[in-house]
């Protein structure tokens, strides 16, 4: 088994090899370590990606915007890095639309670190794979063991609101099984508890 | 009295870090420490009567065991090379995590001995390999095998029976990576796991002789001297592969640097120094000037430096003997002062560590704060401005900035990953080939890029936006925000200049392990020694903390 020190050495060269700067192949590097932690297919996708000859032809997206449409597909890495790069703008927007991105797996990494950098989940999909990134502590998702998906049509990006699972009710129900666990205090110990006969306005 | 921490930017030159010593910060020290409650065991010893096969010795407390696992081998005398190039070694080792089982054994015998191309798991903590220095390995053998103990001379001229040549961890070669492991209070302290390999194989060697003396005379052969195998060490063959370490981790190098400055200035801040800590700091002084005058090389560059330090080491003594420098409210500000005024830095540096010998509470502290979590630093924080970066530049990188990077000779070097090896190499760049495939360590020349391409751009441009069309020098702007939050982040020179000696890399880094008796063999690589003069495993728990002091060579 090689070892994610090992991912992250092989791909920040190899990506320094296929043409990116040292700067941006140390992203990658870590972005595939981040992958393979989590489980998903990231060097395989790299390795893929920059033999498959669409680095070249692919383009970048600069100044990302709600919807960004192009008949040429986007580079997952560029716009990964201009992604992160403008995350603390991006959270406005609330929804992102992208058309035709190469390799989007290469772009997940960039949005898991974003969702920790803004402090928000953020949802991500393309085609019928979900994934829903825990400011980079988790990933929950449907991928599992696809073939390699060399282009998404389109990709949808939803920044989540920090609002809780449940609602009120379940939080009531479960607060009155918690007190369950306490005891009532006697009058002799409220007494002696801390500012107990003092006012407070000192 | 609040004494300011050293100028990173004096500090940080690699003339000065050239010049760095070992000291009760450093790994190897800190780790025999934390380690001398752990039961120490030599579980497997099975030896031909030639000495090869293989052997188990192990650390453990609780419910934690580390094993060293060495294997010796049989090579032929043209086949022993130091170079990282070489492909067999006298002996192969690996630290695992717990006990080894047969099977990991067997796994293990075809895998350690083959070093880079063998492949190594998660439950494998660090690897290494060592060549015998034959001359004493064979005069030991023989002596203890005619019965007798072998020349304390000898022994003195090299100070170990074997050398390693690579000690390998976190993650190389499918080794357990630094997360597995990270969170283990016991080894916290950097470079535990790989101190441990290299104290464990110093005991193998001292075994192994025995173990090959016996077999060769079972009824007169002598066990090699208890005080003797104390005062042998284990050799450490070091090349560039060293260098760019401390250029990559400028998060650890900070921390490495800045635990020294800042004992230095507590104890500079010690107001009334007491008579005990005086006496402490005369004695290693003292005791530790016969390290120096053993310490030999063949190298002209070393040599003059040894030759300074003594001279430097006498007037020192001369001036604490004749002074009342020691009555004297801030003392060791005042031999501190007196140093930087009258000594070179070879001497400064050799007494700032010896002023951390008698303070164990103020040292204590900082060896904790050694290690880094660099992940938490890799993100550019993309919301500053470029008014931000230019006043970082300023202020952390002005040194830099004064190099004229127009000039041949500031850029005569380029850092290079060797194909043979996978090993980092400095070369020519107007000889050599190989130039555009330069690894980022030049440092100084890509900040002064960055400043220049700064220049002209709007203070309140966002470095996010800056980033879109300037992403070949992200690297450089990911470490200015770095050297932003840690001073002592940087080398504070240039590593492609004509004038780089490599070797002051090596030298840092070596010191904050431990080593001594650095003997440059080229500008690019050099011996070292480690652990010459500690006690062995059966000895931990009580030993003298200033054992490296006491070594009889």
């Amino acid at each position: 088994m090689k070892s994610f020190s090992e991912i992250d050495t092989i791909a920040k060269r190899a990506s320094k090899a296929v043409g990116f700067s040292w700067g941006i192949a140390e992203e990658v590097g870590k972005n595939i370590k981040l992958l393979e932690m989590f489980g998903l297919p990231g060097l395989k996708y790299l390795n893929h990606y920059f033999y498959s000859g669409q680095l070249n032809k692919n383009q970048r997206l600069t100044l990302i915007s709600t919807k960004n449409i192009s008949k040429i597909p986007y580079c997952p890495i560029f716009s990964g890095i201009s992604f992160f790069d403008q995350i603390n703008e991006l959270e406005n927007l609330k929804n992102i639309q992208i058309e035709n991105m190469s390799y989007p797996l290469l772009f997940l990494p960039f949005l898991s670190r974003a969702s920790e950098v803004i402090g928000k989940k953020i949802s991500f999909k393309f085609e019928s794979n979900n994934f829903l990134l825990n400011f980079n502590q988790s990933i929950y998702s449907n991928f599992i063991n696809k073939d390699i998906l060399k282009l998404a049509n389109l990709i949808e990006i939803e920044f989540i609101e920090n609002i809780n699972t449940f609602n009120q009710q379940d939080w009531d129900n479960l607060y009155k099984l918690s007190t369950k666990t306490f005891v009532d205090e006697s009058d002799e110990l409220k007494k002696s508890a801390a500012g107990a006969g003092l006012t407070d306005n000192d | 009295m609040n004494i300011n921490l050293r100028d990173p930017k004096k500090i940080m030159k690699l003339s000065k870090l050239g010049c760095f010593h070992q000291s009760k910060l450093s790994f190897l020290r800190s780790f025999l420490k934390e380690f001398k409650d752990w039961k120490y065991n030599r579980d497997l010893f099975n030896l031909d009567i030639d000495g090869y096969g293989v052997a188990v010795y192990s650390f453990s407390k609780n419910k934690r065991i580390y094993s060293l696992i060495c294997f010796a081998n049989k090579i032929d005398d043209d086949e022993r090379s130091d170079r990282v190039i070489a492909t067999k070694w006298d002996a192969a080792f690996t630290l695992y995590d717990g006990i080894p089982s047969k099977k990991d054994l067997d796994r293990l015998s075809n895998n350690v001995p083959k070093q880079e191309v063998g492949r190594m798991s998660y439950k494998e903590l660090t690897l290494s390999r060592a060549n015998k220095s034959m001359r004493i390995f064979n005069h030991v053998v023989e002596c203890l095998a005619n019965g007798k103990q072998p020349d304390k001379e000898k022994l003195a001229e090299v100070g170990y029976l074997y050398r390693t040549t690579a000690v390998y961890g976190s993650g190389k070669f499918g080794l357990a990576d630094r997360f597995r492991v990270k969170n283990r209070n016991e080894i916290f302290g950097p470079f535990r796991l790989e101190m441990m390999l290299v104290y464990l194989v110093r005991q193998f060697t001292f075994d192994q002789v025995n173990h090959i003396a016996k077999s060769r005379n079972p009824r007169g052969a002598k066990e090699l001297d208890h005080d003797i195998c104390r005062n042998l060490g284990i050799g450490n063959s070091t090349g560039l592969g060293m260098a760019p370490f401390i250029v990559n981790h400028p998060t650890l190098l900070n921390n490495w640097i800045e635990a020294r400055e800042s004992v230095l200035k507590k104890i500079r801040e010690i107001k009334n120094v007491d008579k005990k800590s005086i006496d402490i700091f005369k004695k290693c002084l003292k005791k530790s000037l016969k390290n120096v005058f053993s310490w030999s090389s063949n190298s002209e560059f070393q040599k003059t430096k040894i030759t300074n330090l003594i001279k430097d080491l006498n007037k020192f003594i001369k001036f604490f003997e004749e002074s009342s420098v020691f009555d004297k409210e801030f003392a060791f500000n005042e031999v501190y002062l007196w140093a930087e005024k009258n000594l070179n830095d070879e001497c400064i540096e050799y007494i700032v560590s010896m002023m951390m010998e008698p303070y164990d509470e103020i040292v204590d502290q900082y060896i904790y704060k050694m290690s880094s979590d660099e992940e938490r630093y890799f993100n550019i924080p993309t919301t500053r401005t470029i008014d931000h970066l230019r006043k970082i530049i300023e202020e952390r990188y002005s040194d830099m900035l004064k190099i004229d990077f127009s000039k041949k000779e500031s850029n005569k070097n380029f850092w290079f990953i060797s194909k043979n090896k996978e090993e980092p190499r400095l070369a020519n760049r107007y000889l050599d080939n190989g130039s555009e495939l330069e690894q980022p360590l030049a440092i100084a020349r890509d900040i002064s890029k960055l400043y220049k391409r700064i220049s002209n751009l709007k203070n309140s441009l966002k470095i996010g936006r800056f980033l879109i069309e300037n992403n070949d020098l992200r690297h450089v702007v990911r470490r200015a925000f770095i050297t932003e939050k840690f001073p002592y982040a940087e080398i504070q020179d240039n590593t492609i200049g004509s004038n780089l000696m490599a070797i002051d890399m090596l030298r840092l880094k070596l010191s904050y392990f431990g080593a001594v008796k650095f003997d440059p063999r080229s500008d690019k690589w050099l011996r070292i020694c480690m652990f010459q003069g500690a006690p062995l495993p059966n000895d931990l728990k009580s030993f003298d903390e200033y054992w490296v002091y006491n070594s009889l060579n």
